[in-house]
């Protein structure tokens, strides 16, 4: 197959085009939620950019019209974020060999979405000497989708008809991202304990739930894992 | 000013952990547990986002048949499941959400 950077840039951008159907809504939602809790345009237009990471933006709004303690939001981010850490696992082997500022870049731009497609890339053919434009493209596509989303949701504001309910783009969004993730039995069980302990915790102030079943979630499945070696 | 600085933080914490082991790749090996637990966050914490956003979509349980979410995700979940496709997921539940009734 005929492969350029050029081609490898073009199908990046076309496997993650889907992911912006839930991102697009999402995003201009955070935007109208940021400006509401207080946030300048600038603030939340610059969110987008410094943290790049829509769940986060939207945590850090809700924890920012709590009240929530400096520490406690950056600790509910943190975690929030962790799973990153395994996206970056799955591409870092893929991109030993590029130059620093590669790796720099394509650790920027690594969100759910950006995994999303690097996933279903792999799950193909994920060979050739220039797939990392192919990264390149998945994250420069959610990027400018997001600043761009971000940027209708400021400019729109109130002005979105309470009716719609963009809102449900986010657990949507990422159900088409968990679901395929769930592969084996040890994975069901760990989005069901996380599921059934958030229920039980959302009344905790300051989003605390959101933490207390992530790491129910992930201490299940790790000692499910370390029980069946 | 506090609220940029905490931006800031989260930014750059958001950043570290993405570059964790894009830069740790041949040099640093990380402990053995922690990558067992790694297959598990994505699952554990988007997971915690979706159940409550769809059960208690004002802040109390919600099980019931006028609850248009729980109808959308089933359909979602269902449909996610079978096509594995990202477009057909979102455009199913969305499509449930606006001709469930109630």
């Amino acid at each position: 197959m005929l492969s350029s950077p050029v081609h490898e840039l073009r199908n990046g951008a076309l496997a993650l085009a889907p992911l912006l159907v839930g991102v697009v809504p999402f995003g201009m939602i955070y935007g109208a939620l940021a400006l509401s809790q207080g946030l300048s345009p600038v603030a939340v237009l610059a969110m987008s950019t410094i943290l790049f990471a829509g769940s986060a933006q939207f945590l850090f709004c809700q924890l920012l019209g709590a009240g929530a303690p400096l520490t406690v939001t950056v600790a509910e981010v943190g975690l929030l974020n962790l799973r990153h850490a395994l996206y970056s696992a799955a591409l870092a082997p893929r991109i030993a060999h590029l130059p620093r500022r590669w790796k720099l870049l394509l650790a920027y731009l690594l969100t759910d979405e950006a995994y999303a497609a690097i996933v279903q890339r792999q799950a193909a053919d994920d060979t050739g000497p220039d797939r990392h434009w192919f990264y390149l493209g998945a994250g420069l596509a959610l990027w400018s989708g997001w600043q761009l989303a971000t940027a209708a949701g400021v400019w729109l504001g109130a002005r979105l008809p309470a009716a719609w309910p963009l809102d449900f783009a986010l657990p949507l969004t990422f159900i088409a991202i968990v679901v395929p993730l769930i592969r084996t039995r040890i994975l069901l069980v760990v989005a069901g304990v996380a599921g059934v302990v958030a229920l039980l915790t959302a009344g905790l102030p300051f989003k605390l739930g959101l933490l207390v079943a992530a790491l129910a979630g992930m201490g299940v499945g790790w000692s499910l894992a370390g029980a069946m070696r | 000013m506090s609220v940029w600085l905490s931006m800031v933080l989260c930014g750059l914490l958001t950043f570290a952990i993405r570059l964790s082991f894009i830069a740790a790749e041949g040099r640093v090996a990380l402990p053995p547990a922690f990558r067992r637990l790694l297959p598990f966050v994505p699952v554990a914490t988007l997971t915690a986002l979706i159940v409550p956003a769809v059960l208690m979509p004002h802040g109390v349980l919600w099980l019931a048949w006028d609850n248009a979410r729980l109808f959308a995700s089933v359909a979602a979940i269902t449909i996610a499941a079978a096509t594995r496709s990202v477009l057909w997921t979102l455009g199913g539940g969305f499509a449930v959400l606006g001709l469930w009734p109630g």
